[in-house]
């Protein structure tokens, strides 16, 4: 097992040469499909692997653990060099301060601080076994559809930018090692090392195009991620200072053994503060709105199955030493507010890829409070968010790019009858919008369970807002998707025209959309065999989280969303009826496309979505949202600081 | 509760759901047109008019509406059952929510501007009413002991009726009704008047027996949500089943009051202020019983 995990972390890391120094546009396309198809096999075997032992905790350490170690600190300070050249060429030398100090401290410490005792620095438990199977899997669906829409890109869309496949596919192997490795490290300071270089290869994804934009954003991405890296650098000294070990789960012990002791309470929410950063919360959700800048991949990448996942996958790890205290309440509070913040924001916007990105950091906002909450429930709707959100998030936006590729637009108001004129493509955006939000669908179970559980929280008024946050931004969530799939579904007069998707990218799409529905099917099954013993696992309680009878309505819901809509379709299939033209007031000009205006001739009626501009606008909400959280963050911050010293 | 029960209870809301529902919209017409100094159908008419619209030729702008509509009542129905059969409350609601979903694209299939328009106002009325309908569920589960989501057990366990301890609930519950019910002040994505601007509005296309679908799952969602004003009152004792018949009637009433007495809205004020009303009324009422229970 030490091997394979091994083998996991290094194969991607050192598979990425190929891509970079392969130029061959063909030959480079064979070697991305391999090596994502060793990284999706080696994933899915390891993972069965050791379910098939009896899923077991497994704590050890790599072989030659010490070498690595060595390499991490290389690593460390490359990276910090790296930063500090790239800061200095693009004169925003501020930025370099941040990661100096949170690569200098722990590195000094490391060489000189107090030698710590030897522990496992590596865990395989059922959580790992979540997450790799997501990067593993998901990742490498990406991975594949990236090379057919780079090839598009550049050869149909954007002509004048440079090509640099070779480094962003490249890239693409270089973040499968980051997330695998760091899903696996027990060790902070090999945790800090991959959590560096996945903020690093994000912002060399975002910055792809080098146009002026682009630049920015990937600053502002880099400056956020690296103040988080601070806050982990900050759990890592504590750790050499206060406790002799920078164990993870050495901290989420000593702060069960001494709840409401502020010293042990503060890397937790040093380690909280870093994964917000990572997930996108609120005030830091700036960087992910910016990502989409850079090509689809790397969007349904950072998006779905790596990235914001580490930040939240962190959540889930530390969710035990956050419950009724007050770093979980930080997190939940901030979560909820993202959740509905976000949702409404979503509302306001057309952009299809927008729309999608703030629907991630909505949906990040409530796995963030269901782990701040850190009851068995809310960890049960966290995971299952996590798992359905990777799926139907990496297939949206694939499936948002193809489209852009095909029509040239990614405005949801461009969509109009997209089901009648590009059918395939409708149905894999219907099946991921579906399995956003739909009734019994990932979506709605897991707010079942979160609203559940936020109602019992201890606080009092965390419990009162948080279930507020949810019912409200559950209602705005329903908007936004509504409005969207009432588009691909309304009528167009535009003829059916030629699909530019490559063969590839359906392939990746189809097989999300199967995993998809394999995995509504089978949530009852995933329910009581993988999500019970990871609850087991970390509460060390086995309760039903949702009864019997419950699981049957929701499976009820699930067919009547599939069965009675088809049952009707067929029903009705051969109803006899009158044609008639739809009323518009004036005179319809006999197609329902268009109307006889004041002159005489026949014009196109537009018929567009509400976006409420004024009510829920960027302008209106973004800064208020980014004033409140971030005094809701420096208040807990200053508490439990404060209360440490 | 055994099988049977549910069977007889899922039998029962199907068969009279309708009957109790239409009644109660003739007489509703009765009532309004002696406010307005008329005299009014007979009572019977809202069945009359059922059955002609089913009688009527299928005209149709696009036949895809068709099946949405159908689905639309089945969902609509389906979620009945679940709430008379005493399930989830809280996966009524989102059933319920799931079926007002059918109805929007049923209705944006056509590219029809009225229609276009009024779903659109339908969507903001979901968002306005969403959070509400979520809270009752929260209250009675907060109110009841133990905690519980089900209907069933709701009723069976509450020694009081629930109101005592939810009337902040209770007050914005009613007053979402008004939106759910499309009375005057909140018609605004189905105008029952031909001079105002929306003309039908999400109903605008559809006609003989999809209308005649429409006004029939209508009639099934307002015997849900009569039935979760009863829950507000209904306890262990059978008798408070007439207590809560009586508030039944009084809500309706008073929603046939505001109905006439009331001038429209526009939706940014509807939806300020149910969601004002929400967060006062409900939000207090959930503080407060929070610390209670808490």
């Amino acid at each position: 097992m030490e091997k394979l995990v091994t083998a996991l972390i290094c194969f991607p890391f050192l598979w990425a040469i190929l891509p970079a120094v392969i130029h061959n546009s063909k030959c480079r396309a064979f070697f991305v499909y391999l090596g994502c198809a060793i990284v999706m096999a080696l994933s899915v075997f390891t993972a069965i692997l050791w379910y098939a032992a009896g899923g077991k905790t497994f704590d050890f350490r790599l072989p030659y653990q010490e070498a690595f170690g060595h390499l991490f600190m290389v690593g460390d300070v490359l990276l910090m060099f790296f930063i500090t050249y790239l800061a200095y060429k693009y004169k925003k030398l501020i930025i370099s301060v941040l990661t100096i100090v949170s690569t200098v401290i722990p590195t000094v410490l490391e060489l000189f601080g107090p030698k710590l005792a030897d522990s496992f620095t590596m865990r395989f438990d059922w959580l790992t076994f979540i997450m790799i199977l997501i990067i593993g899997v998901i990742g490498s669906l990406i991975g594949i559809y990236a090379v057919g829409y780079m090839h598009g890109y550049h050869i149909h869309h954007h002509k004048e930018l440079t090509d640099r496949r070779s480094f962003f596919l490249s890239m693409i192997f270089v973040f499968f090692g980051a997330m695998f490795g760091l899903v696996f490290s027990a060790n902070l300071c090999g945790l800090y090392f991959f959590w560096e270089i996945t903020s690093v290869t994000s912002f060399l994804l975002i910055g792809y195009t080098r146009t002026e934009e682009a630049i920015n954003n990937s600053f502002k991405a880099l400056w956020m991620n690296l103040l988080g890296g601070c806050g982990l650098a900050t759990a890592i000294s504590l750790g050499y200072l206060w406790f002799g070990t920078v164990n993870l789960y050495d901290f989420l012990r000593f702060e069960k053994l001494n709840p409401g002791d502020m010293r042990c309470l503060l890397p937790i929410a040093m380690l909280a503060f870093a994964a917000l950063t990572k997930s996108a919360q609120f005030p830091f959700s700036g960087w992910l709105l910016g990502a989409m800048v850079a090509p689809t991949p790397s969007s349904a990448l950072l998006h779905s199955a790596t990235m914001v996942k580490a930040g939240v996958y962190l959540l889930i790890r530390i969710t035990t030493a956050m419950a009724d205290n007050y770093v979980g309440n930080m997190v939940a509070l901030i979560g909820g507010f993202t959740f509905l913040t976000a949702s409404c924001l979503a509302i306001s916007v057309s952009d299809g890829k927008k729309v999608l990105a703030y629907s991630t950091i909505s949906n990040l906002g409530l796995i963030v409070a269901c782990t701040g909450c850190g009851y068995e429930e809310t960890i049960w709707a966290a995971v299952f968010l996590v798992i359905f959100h990777a799926v139907s998030k990496s297939m949206l936006f694939q499936c948002v790019g193809a489209i852009e590729n095909t029509t040239g637009s990614r405005d949801v108001e461009d969509m109009q009858g997209l089901m009648s004129i590009f059918p395939k493509l409708a149905l894999i955006l219907m099946i991921g919008i579906a399995g956003m939000f739909l009734a019994p669908f990932g979506m709605l179970i897991s707010k079942w369970a979160a609203l559940k559980a936020f109602i019992d929280t201890k606080s009092v008024y965390v419990s009162t807002l948080m279930v507020l946050f949810i019912c409200f931004g559950s209602a705005t969530t329903m908007f936004y998707w509504t409005k969207w799939m009432s588009k691909i579904l309304g009528a167009s007069k535009r003829e059916k025209s030629r699909d530019l998707t490559k063969k590839n990218e359906y392939i990746s799409m189809f097989f999300h959309a199967f995993l998809m529905v394999a995995l509504i099917l089978g949530f009852p099954w995933l329910s009581e065999h993988v999500l019970k013993p990871l609850s087991r696992n970390m509460f060390g309680a086995v309760e039903q989280v949702i009864s019997k009878e419950n699981i049957f309505i929701m499976i009820v819901l699930l067919v009547g969303v599939f069965v009675i809509p088809l049952i009707n379709y067929f029903m009705t299939k051969h109803t006899k009826y009158t044609p008639v033209i739809t009323y518009m007031g004036g005179a319809n000009a006999g197609d329902n496309m268009s109307f006889i205006s004041s002159t005489g001739d026949a014009k196109e009626m537009h018929v567009a979505n509400f976006y409420m501009e004024e009510v829920m606008g960027e302008k209106k909400l973004f800064t208020p949202a980014i004033i409140i959280s971030s005094f809701v963050i420096i208040v807990y911050l200053i508490i439990v600081i404060g209360g440490a010293f | 509760m055994d099988l049977s029960t549910r069977l007889i209870l899922a039998g029962c809301y199907i068969l009279l759901a309708p009957i109790v529902i239409g009644l109660l919209d003739g007489f509703d017409r009765k009532i309004s047109a002696r406010m307005q100094g008329r005299r009014g159908p007979s009572v019977l008419q809202p069945f009359y008019d059922l059955k002609k619209l089913f009688e009527k030729e299928f005209l149709s702008a696009n036949k895809m509406q068709l099946f949405m509509i159908r689905s639309y009542l089945c969902f609509i129905i389906l979620s009945g059952i679940l709430f008379y059969t005493g399930c989830d409350l809280l996966l009524v609601v989102f059933a319920l929510s799931t079926s007002a979903m059918f109805l929007i694209l049923a209705s944006t299939t056509t590219h029809s501007p009225f229609s276009s328009q009024g779903t659109h106002r339908e969507l903001v009325q979901i968002m306005a009413c969403e959070p509400m309908e979520l809270l009752v569920a929260v209250g009675f589960y907060l109110a009841t002991i133990p905690k519980t989501f089900s209907v069933a057990n709701i009723v069976r366990n509450s020694n009081y009726s629930n109101i005592v301890f939810l009337p902040g609930f209770f007050i914005g519950f009613v007053f979402i009704l008004t939106i759910k019910f499309r009375k005057s002040p909140f018609d605004i994505s189905t105008s029952h008047h031909a001079h105002q601007e929306v003309v039908k509005g999400i109903t605008a296309e559809m006609v003989g027996k999809e209308y005649g679908m429409v006004t029939l799952a209508e009639w099934y969602e307002n015997a849900i949500l009569y039935g979760m004003v009863a829950l507000f009152f209904i306890n262990k004792n059978p008798l408070s089943i007439i207590g809560a018949i009586v508030v039944i009637l009084a809500v309706w009433f008073l929603e046939i009051l505001i109905d006439n007495t009331s001038a429209r809205v526009k939706w940014q004020l509807m939806l300020k202020l149910a969601w004002g009303v929400t967060i006062v009324a409900a939000g207090m009422n959930l503080f407060l019983l929070e610390i209670i229970r808490g």
